[in-house]
């Protein structure tokens, strides 16, 4: 799909060069257009069930067209459907897209580039990252076409809904094949973020110190510092609920009497899953939004033509977000039973994360203040990226308060927080990425037009599918819930079901207007200059044609931080990392 | 047929775009509009547009509240929960703050500071003062909102509970809830996932209905080696039975180890309701839950109250309901009204509809109310409880051949 370069190095074959590449930006297409498929399939599972949400129990034949008679006979959604596709709708977008997708794209393109490195420290290893990956992608898309249906127990899959195959359908053959599918996205995610780790210590340009590298940079890095932390974990956790779906153990499983007999395995207990999935799953969160505040903070500086206001602030926060996300996992587990002390805790730990991602957000507001803003669509989806990471982060601050969240836990509020703060931050963000390094990716332009319808018909469908569900929460409406209408108590919500579902759907439309302009602009948008945004960080020194190591002379050496934009005294309103610093001139990234 | 039609139609839509979109480019490239930065015109659209969607975000908001203000939870129906809804009210009142102020400046800010060739932006890389300003007032807000927060959850959670509460328990299983009052002794009596029968949903255990549970299994052993005689040697019927009758000995096992317990009559005041529950206004109710096959989350979303029913572990929650059945009724207007228990723990397929009534009545009515229930001694008729879910019967026989 990716062949959208005409030029050809001779000792490259098509194989080499398109599908076993080991060139980082192949790889990072690769993992950007595998994440894209994947996204669409996670978005149209939502359209469907979002269906049945705004018109319950009314038949549609798009969901027979999709679904066929057994899971949508007549065009009514089966509920063991409905939560098949909530469970693989949030397991694509939140691993497929927002880890794979977004840190697989992003790392390797710029991770490389803007370090000033011919490649990634083993190349090889990279490229079966991105394998593994689409391997376990694979696996995920079959696991929705077994007969007893894809894995349905929530994309957290707890046990022992999600150990035991008499419990639904879905915990069946497609539970397997949900934890094979993961197991291999462990395998690629730590082999990438392994890869990320080492390159920037090890290969970045002569005169790029760490307190000069872009905060995209710092992102990505710290990023892969926390997967590789954390995702052994999640391995454990699978790797446990195989060995009790499977081979007959008891790891979180007693006391269990179900489809009319006694289970005979005793002494574990679910809880120990939880606290597994979870030491990964609050780490995961800022796995996706971490890598989106850096490419926020590339592209609004960059547009704003100011240097990100704190950068020396920024680095600070991103590393305290990083550490603080390792210890406040039991604010998922409030409701568990689990000791009301450690409760307490957890909120306190919890509400700490606020401090330093009030600071990335004031930043990021005071480095707009005085600045000269080109309304690029990359420009226009950071901005929004800041407007969902407050809007989303302000209410996280009621559900960490473990006294609160007895009434909220598990109802829609919580589902607006996350897709606001978390799904669509990182969403966001994404696509300024696409937008602002498309040129960098391709070497063409995307059309500027269609990127500013796109931009607001998602961002106004975003906003309208999930701020009303806030509302839906306050009133007590459970989440992942197939129908309302059992319960008199929600009559008066059903009007918001049909907003939110609407909403949804126009949104949902709307993407197919980006990825037409993406694939058209592959082929035929105007070419690129080398620096068409007069960015200052590295990859925008590498020529438009990509070539092998990155560079056709010697790597650049760097004199001076990432920001210098508008720099008084300076002709141009901005000035690379490579220019060398003059007389008596700051730094502005060293020192203070 | 249509399939082919809608597809040939989509593929049909999208080449016109396409040829659309190189008319018009060609025609850009005429008007020699072929930077790929936004020209100014768009800047100035653009960053108008920005003050537009502010206008247009805080109207939806209003406008939301406006129309579900009043469809959301009433008034707390248990004594913490007023407690808080009044933190709660606090949070909201300090988020919306936030919320408000920030995006007034984001918005403000892309509006304002569109780009100009002939202003050069501020050189503005950092201020200790402004970055420890908005470190520390943060840092004040939580610290209250943590201070007030985990004084309700040690409220809430860690006082013990008085010896005059109603003890309660609540069993869910795939798709219903079971309540057992403890009866005249406040004492639950004992009860074992092995003992689960139709008769006795929750596994108690008393004396009568251990040497019912063990008559039943030694029954069904019976049974089973009847059928092992029927069944052609070496096939596969025969190991199956051979294995149930085994399984069916080690509970049998289990079961007649609890003959030794000496809470045997604890059991035998328990009250086992179905479908509803009541609860006195004015006491402390108790809950204990368990679980029978797979999480649950008892979620009583009138009186702010949630705890998971975890197989394999007893969890508790405690709470003072303060408003009547009868007076919610009038409060809320409804004379429908009830209060729900759900199941907020995704569960399987009727996940949505596992719901059982709570009436909350006063004292007096409640004693009577008990006094006419039957104790479990005098054995308990399951009526099947609320639950009508339709389950794809198709997939789960599909489920039971597997």
């Amino acid at each position: 799909m990716a062949t959208a370069h005409t030029d050809h190095h001779h000792e490259e074959t098509f194989i080499s060069k398109y599908v076993f590449s080991q060139d980082h930006k192949m790889i990072s297409k690769q993992f950007l257009i595998t994440g894209m498929l994947m996204a669409v399939i996670g978005m149209i599972m939502s359209s469907l069930f979002r269906l049945q949400l705004g018109w319950q129990g009314e038949s549609f034949w798009i969901l027979n067209f999709f679904l066929g008679d057994k899971w949508a006979p007549d065009g009514i959604l089966d509920p063991n459907m409905y939560l098949a596709l909530v469970t693989i709708h949030g397991t694509i977008m939140v691993f497929f897209l927002l880890t794979g997708g977004l840190s697989g794209t992003f790392a390797n393109l710029l991770i490389p580039l803007q370090i000033g490195a011919r490649d990634m420290a083993s190349g090889f290893m990279n490229m079966l990252s991105y394998w593994f990956f689409l391997a376990s992608s694979v696996i995920m898309v079959v696991s929705l076409f077994v007969e007893t249906g894809p894995a349905s127990g929530g994309w957290t899959v707890y046990p022992p809904l999600s150990a035991l195959p008499q419990a639904m359908p879905g915990s069946g053959l497609g539970m397997t094949l949900w934890l094979v599918s993961m197991s291999l996205f462990i395998v690629s995610s730590l082999l990438g973020g392994l890869n990320y780790v080492v390159t920037v210590i090890n290969l970045r340009t002569k005169g790029m110190t760490m307190t000069r590298l872009p905060l995209s940079i710092w992102a990505l890095f710290v990023t892969a510092i926390l997967g590789v932390l954390s995702f052994p974990v999640l391995f454990s956790a699978a790797l446990l609920l195989i060995f009790d779906r499977s081979f007959g153990t008891a790891f979180y499983l007693s006391d269990i009497h179900i489809a009319g007999e006694v289970l005979e395995r005793t002494g574990g207990s679910p809880i120990l899953y939880e606290h597994l999935f979870w030491f990964l799953g609050h780490p995961e969160v800022y796995i996706v939004l971490l890598p989106a505040l850096g490419i926020t903070s590339e592209v609004i500086a960059t547009n704003s033509r100011k240097p990100i206001f704190g950068y020396r602030a920024m680095i600070g926060s991103i590393l305290a977000i990083a550490f603080l996300s390792f210890i406040v996992w039991g604010h998922h587990m409030f409701l568990t039973g689990m000791n009301p002390f450690l409760g307490a805790v957890f909120t306190f730990t919890t509400l700490l994360i606020a401090i330093p991602s009030a600071v990335k957000a004031f930043n990021f507001i005071t480095t707009l203040w005085k600045g000269s803003i080109r309304f690029t669509p990359a420009m226009l989806f950071s901005i929004s990226m800041v407007s969902t990471f407050i809007s989303g982060g302000v209410t996280g601050i009621i559900l960490a308060d473990s006294a609160l969240d007895i009434n909220l836990h598990d109802t829609y509020f919580v589902v607006a927080h996350f897709h606001i703060v978390m799904g669509l931050s990182a969403v966001m963000a994404m696509y300024a990425g696409v937008y602002h390094w498309f040129p960098k990716m391709y070497g063409r332009m995307m059309n500027r037009k269609l990127g500013y319808a796109h931009f607001w018909t998602t961002f106004i469908c975003a906003y309208g599918v999930f701020f009303p569900q806030h509302f839906l929460g306050l009133a007590g409406v459970p989440r992942r819930y197939y129908s309302n209408s059992e319960f008199p108590i929600f009559d008066d919500l059903v009007s918001i079901n049909e907003m939110v579902s609407i909403f949804a759907i126009a949104g949902a439309i709307a993407q197919f207007i980006f990825m037409f302009n993406f694939f058209y602009s592959i082929r035929r948008g105007p070419k690129a200059s080398a620096n068409p945004w007069g960015s200052n960080t590295l990859e925008w020194t590498t020529p438009v044609e990509h070539i092998h190591g990155n560079w056709p002379g010697p790597l650049p050496t760097v004199h001076r931080w990432a920001y210098d934009y508008s720099k008084p005294g300076k002709e141009q309103d901005f000035v690379p990392q490579i220019v060398p610093l003059e007389d008596g001139e700051q730094d502005g990234g060293a020192g203070h | 047929m249509i399939t082919i039609l809608i597809i040939l139609s989509i593929g049909l839509a999208v080449l016109s775009i396409a040829q659309l979109m190189r008319v018009f480019e060609a025609s850009s490239r005429l008007k020699g509009d072929s930077s790929p930065l936004p020209t100014d015109a768009e800047n100035k659209y653009q960053s108008k547009m920005m003050l537009v969607f502010l206008f247009g975000y805080f109207a939806f908001f209003a406008w939301l509240v406006a129309k579900y203000g009043d469809k959301l939870l009433p008034v707390s129906a248990s004594e913490h929960g007023v407690a808080l809804d009044n933190l709660l009210n606090f949070n909201f009142a300090i988020i919306t703050l936030v919320f408000v102020i920030t995006h007034v400046y984001l918005f403000y800010f892309a509006f304002k500071y569109v780009f100009n060739k002939d202003r050069k932006a501020y050189y503005y890389t950092h201020s200790n003062k402004l970055e420890l300003l908005w470190t520390t007032v943060p840092a004040v807000f939580l610290a209250i909102i943590v201070i007030w927060g985990l004084g309700e959850w040690i409220d809430i959670t860690m006082d013990e509970t008085p010896d005059d509460a109603v003890v309660i328990e609540l069993y869910p299983k795939q798709f219903d809830w079971t309540a057992r009052y403890a009866g005249s002794d406040s004492t639950l009596g004992a009860s074992n996932y092995n003992m689960i029968s139709g008769t006795n949903p929750l596994g108690v255990i008393t004396s009568a209905s251990l040497s019912e549970k063990i008559a039943e299994l030694n029954e069904e052993i019976a049974e089973f080696e009847a059928e092992l005689a029927d069944a052609p040697e070496g096939g596969l019927k025969e190991e199956e039975l051979t294995e149930k009758i085994a399984k069916w000995n080690r509970q049998l096992e289990n079961v007649m180890s609890f003959e030794s317990l000496t809470t045997l009559e604890k059991g035998k005041d328990d009250i086992l309701v179905k479908s509803e529950f009541v609860i006195p206004r004015g006491k402390d109710i108790a809950f204990k839950f368990r679980s029978r096959d797979v999480i649950h989350s008892a979620y009583m979303p009138h009186f702010r109250a949630q705890m998971n029913c975890v197989p394999g572990m007893v969890t508790e929650f405690t709470f003072k309901p303060t408003i009547t059945t009868a007076e919610m009724q009038e409060i809320t207007g409804n004379d429908a009204f009830e209060y729900v228990l759900l199941c907020n723990k995704i569960c399987g397929a009727a996940h949505y509809n596992m719901q059982m009534n709570i009436k909350v009545v006063e004292e007096e009515e409640f004693n009577v109310w008990m006094n006419e229930q039957k104790i479990f001694a005098e054995g308990f008729v399951d009526d099947g409880g609320t639950s009508t879910a339709t389950v794809n019967n198709e997939v789960e026989l599909t489920m039971i051949e597997q």
